[in-house]
């Protein structure tokens, strides 16, 4: 049998065009008579706007307009959440596009400039003069929910966003009778995404037709569309959202912002095309940030290290306003994956959605399983400690064993497939784990402290059944589509309604075709990200394109083997069910010699004077997939590092993922995945943190003080894999995008605190920057 | 605001314009000559999306000024494939899969360029020191540094 495409590890057929600077990325995009769009953001984090005198900007060379809130008030509706967790009491909090009376963050748009050129419109919002009475900021979560908080909006009370609460099992009992509890306070920092490419977008009006199309750097063109229908009210079918090149998003661009609403604002008011294009200090401030939690977390157990409650209580901050999908985070995709790959039968989560006067947070890579891994991952050190256990044996104490066809836990949802234990022996063996325990020993009497952080994770991605997405508030669908339509001469366009950008998905998805039809992957292309020439689709985020809209390309294959083997029938004069089919071939039982390929049979469907009865001509067939469950990746990440208590220097020595997605169509990919991921989840917990100070001022303002993975900071990630499909998909694929910074940041967190031990320090606060190394070595003395 | 009038090479071909003194070298490349190959990631010189070679040697082109290339030789990522062929460099990032999204990409390879002139036969640790000036959010580096000791070693150099 020749190699099968589906699993190999083939070049990327994107990269041809990103590797020779021919791909088009939005700000690449020019047209005729086009004007650009610069926004005037706020300087204050809260403040009452008494005055907006814009007369000389007007009047400053090459501006066409300059429009402020009170001309986009009552024309733009507010900017939508679009998920609204049910049972929670969300306060869905009016977000004008352009603030025309308070401004609630540092970066909210209080006006817009459209000019002749970006000079001339950056020059312009300088001339632009607010009148602002400032107002106290609040950028603690906690701090926000107290008496006496500055208030941001009128209709949620003590600044609370939601309260949302779910438990299994009887916590408060497990709690009460423990032989052991242990308890932290953690601090997830605000995230930065930092998406390579800063957002754009291109809007263009038809005044003749109603029509409007936008460009956007967005992850889900769809959902833009449905969402700019509700900001602007031109029917759905009047608009085209058109996501080219993408630049990466890390979830930052799931979100539909203020600023591409603006965009569309001013071409439907000049009639010419318009421009918007953050800069990266703009994109620091306007653009989604991530995490920001303060965490109240304990974990239950006997003596013997079993576990048998976990408990929180959490300040999420929401920022300024609720952004797209900002109350899932904290509640569904954190809460219920909280038992992780143990077997824990009573859990709870207490968690607060709050206001801060700081840039709205949403989905950011992981979005709300790394906090919940943190903290699960987190508790099991300690309570290994507190029992003088290795961290190691806790964990396999608790493993749920290895089940193969769902697997219900106290939280009310429901793993696919889990083989915890597999993952844990491979990691371990793989770094051999007594030899660096040794090692460590031995290094710890001259003074040299390595550490050793191991982590069992599983998460919940593969967004979603829609049932399920209905039930917890989600207001879209959660399947997907592929159209596939052969050509007559048999080389194939596959159009899908999610879109990657960046994650290798015109491959994987040509690769799943290939396999399905026998058709060369030269001859495939993977159409996505236009809502006018793509089936509609909910986009790529929560790790979902490949185990939902992969699953839709393999379902629409296998409807066209189907027709083909009908017309194969046909045409050799057989009966249909004596075809069958093989590697691109349908042939007659027993008859390899009478066989047509897929070519032969795409040419005769598109010429059609040769069909079977009743048979529509052409070859082409959509299919929609809406799984039944969620998917649920798995595995173990081992890190080492070394702490010079010299001077606080943190070194990543050598880091281990050992991860289980199901099949991988190309594992390459899924490798590039992992790695990218772990150092996502490296830079949370060694370097990166978006600082306010107590006026709400972004101090981490740009890169410059923004501190970035850079390549010289990092040792080679290794990857090894395990493969339990899943059995809720045809594929049995799982998610594998955000596998890596789910798993690395307490990865690497319990290897430095481990490091740490023999020194006395049992906390710190991410990142573990030198300085704080040093300053809780020497404050111990 | 007097126009200055300047002349540069960019890929082999001549491109002369009156600019406003302000304009940014990458915005010259991007809008006035429409090579949107290079690319503009920050606006504080961290990013490294914007680099190009400027006679012979690689400049972030977002904090240089267009009339400080005036004279110059300018190559960008579009003018690194010769007839058609793929650089070695270029090759090299895809059969290594040394990008995802590629927005990154331009400024990465142009950096490599310079990066093996000077040093031909670098090691792991020296392509990780010598890629700093370059940031990348999607590939964690590793297939980054990758395809630059594969692109070394089919260089021969």
């Amino acid at each position: 049998m020749t190699s099968r495409i589906f699993g190999s590890g083939i070049r990327r057929r994107e990269d041809p065009r990103l590797i020779t600077g021919q791909a088009t990325y939005t700000d690449d995009i020019k047209l005729q008579h086009m004007a650009y769009a610069a926004i005037k953001r706020s300087p204050h984090a809260h403040a009452r706007i008494r005055s907006v005198d814009t007369s000389a900007a007007l009047s400053a060379p090459g501006v066409v307009a300059v429009y402020t809130g009170a001309d986009t008030d009552g024309v733009l509706n507010p900017i939508p959440c679009a998920w609204v967790v049910p049972d929670s009491d969300v306060k869905t909090v009016p977000h004008p596009a352009i603030a025309k009376d308070v401004v609630r963050y540092v970066g909210d748009a209080v006006a817009v400039v459209v000019a002749e050129s970006r000079y001339q419109a950056e020059d312009a919002i300088d001339l632009i003069n607010v009148d602002y009475e400032t107002l106290p900021a609040v950028v603690n979560p906690e701090a926000a929910m107290q008496d006496g908080a500055p208030q941001l909006h009128e209709d949620a009370p003590n600044n609370q966003a939601f309260h949302w609460v779910a438990s299994g099992g009887d916590t408060d009992a497990a709690f009460s009778s423990a032989e052991v509890v242990v308890r932290e306070t953690i601090i997830q920092q605000k995230l930065i995404p930092n998406a390579i490419e800063p957002r754009s977008a291109v809007a263009t009006w038809l005044s003749a037709t109603g029509e409007l199309t936008l460009w956007s750097s967005s992850q889900n063109p769809h959902i833009c569309r449905f969402v700019t229908f509700l900001v602007t009210g031109v029917p759905e079918h009047k608009i085209r959202v058109i996501a080219p090149e993408v630049g990466g998003g890390f979830g930052s661009k799931t979100p539909i912002y203020a600023d591409e609403m603006i965009a569309c604002f001013c071409s439907m008011r000049l009639g010419r095309p318009v421009k918007w294009t953050e800069t990266r200090s703009e994109n620091y401030q306007a653009t989604i940030h991530g995490r920001d939690h303060v965490e109240y977390v304990e974990l239950a157990a006997t003596r013997e290290g079993k576990i048998t409650g976990l408990r929180t209580k959490v300040y999420a901050a929401m920022g300024a306003y609720l952004s797209t999908a900002a109350t899932g985070i904290p509640t569904i995709l954190h809460g219920l994956i909280y038992a992780g790959t143990y077997d824990i039968p009573n859990v709870k989560a207490d968690i607060y959605g709050v206001f801060t006067t700081t840039t709205p947070v949403d989905l950011y890579r992981g979005a709300g399983r790394p906090e919940a891994t943190f903290l699960l991952e987190r508790l099991v050190n300690l309570l290994a400690d507190e029992l003088g256990l290795d961290p190691v044996e806790v964990r396999r104490r608790n493993l749920i064993p290895k089940f193969e066809d769902g697997h219900d836990v106290a939280m009310g949802i429901t793993y696919d497939s889990g083989d915890y234990e597999l993952t844990l022996d491979m990691a371990l063996e793989h770094v051999n784990y007594q030899q660096l325990r040794e090692e460590q020993a031995r290094l710890r009497e001259s003074n040299q402290y390595m550490g050793i952080g191991v982590t069992c994770y599983c998460e919940i991605c593969g967004l979603g059944p829609s049932q399920v997405a209905h039930a917890v508030g989600f207001g879209a669908g959660l399947w997907e589509s592929a159209t596939i339509r052969f050509h007559p001469t048999g080389t194939v366009n596959i159009f899908v309604g999610t879109s990657p950008h960046g994650q290798g998905e015109e491959t994987t998805f040509a690769q799943i075709l290939s396999d399905e039809l026998g058709v060369a992957v030269d001859d495939i292309e993977v159409i996505h990200g236009d809502t006018d020439t793509t089936p509609q689709g909910w986009g790529t985020y929560g790790s979902r394109t490949t185990a939902v809209g992969g699953v839709a390309v393999a379902l629409a294959a296998r409807k066209i083997r189907d027709k083909g083997k009908a017309l194969a029938a046909h045409l050799l004069e057989a009966a249909e069910a004596d075809i069958e089919y093989e590697d691109g071939k349908f042939f007659v039982r027993g008859s390899p010699d009478q066989s047509k390929t897929i070519q032969d049979i795409a040419l005769m469907a598109n010429l059609a004077y040769d069909m079977p009865e009743g048979m529509e001509p052409g070859l082409e067939a959509s299919a929609f997939y809406d799984p039944p469950n969620f998917t649920y990746p798995f595995g173990t990440h081992v890190a080492v590092v070394m702490v010079d208590p010299e001077n606080g220097h943190i070194e990543l020595r050598s880091y281990l993922a050992v991860d289980d997605c199901g099949p991988q169509i190309n594992p390459v990919i899924v490798a590039g995945q992992v790695h990218g991921g772990v150092v996502q989840g490296a830079g949370q917990a060694l370097w990166e943190g978006a600082v306010y100070d107590d006026n709400g001022q972004l101090l981490t303002g740009s890169m410059m003080d923004y501190a970035l993975p850079r390549a010289h900071m990092l040792p080679d990630i290794e990857t090894l894999s395990t493969v339990t499909p899943s059995p809720h998909n045809p594929l049995g694929v799982k998610g594998i995008g955000e596998t890596g910074t789910i798993a690395s940041t307490i990865t690497i967190y319990n290897a430095v605190l481990d490091a740490l031990k023999p020194l006395g320090v049992t906390h710190l606060d991410m990142p573990l920057t030198s300085e704080k190394v040093w300053r809780a070595i020497h404050q111990r003395g | 605001m007097a126009k200055i009038p300047i002349s540069m090479t960019i890929n082999g071909k001549v491109h002369q314009a009156e600019v406003d003194p302000r304009l940014l070298l990458v915005h010259f490349i991007r809008e006035d000559v429409g090579l949107t190959g290079t690319k503009i990631g920050c606006d504080t010189s961290q990013c490294g999306a914007c680099v190009v070679m400027m006679n012979g040697s690689t400049v972030k082109s977002c904090t240089c000024l267009a009339v400080q290339a005036d004279g110059a030789d300018i190559m960008t990522i579009e003018g690194l494939a010769t007839d058609g062929n793929l650089h070695p460099i270029q090759e090299a990032f895809w059969d290594n899969h040394g990008l995802q999204c590629g927005y990154c990409t331009a400024g990465m390879i142009m950096t490599s360029v310079e990066l093996l002139q000077r040093n031909p036969h670098p090691t792991s640790d020296q392509v990780r020191a010598g890629l700093e000036g370059n940031l990348c959010r999607c590939t964690g580096y590793q297939n980054i540094v990758k395809s630059v000791l594969a692109a070394a070693e089919k260089m021969g150099g």
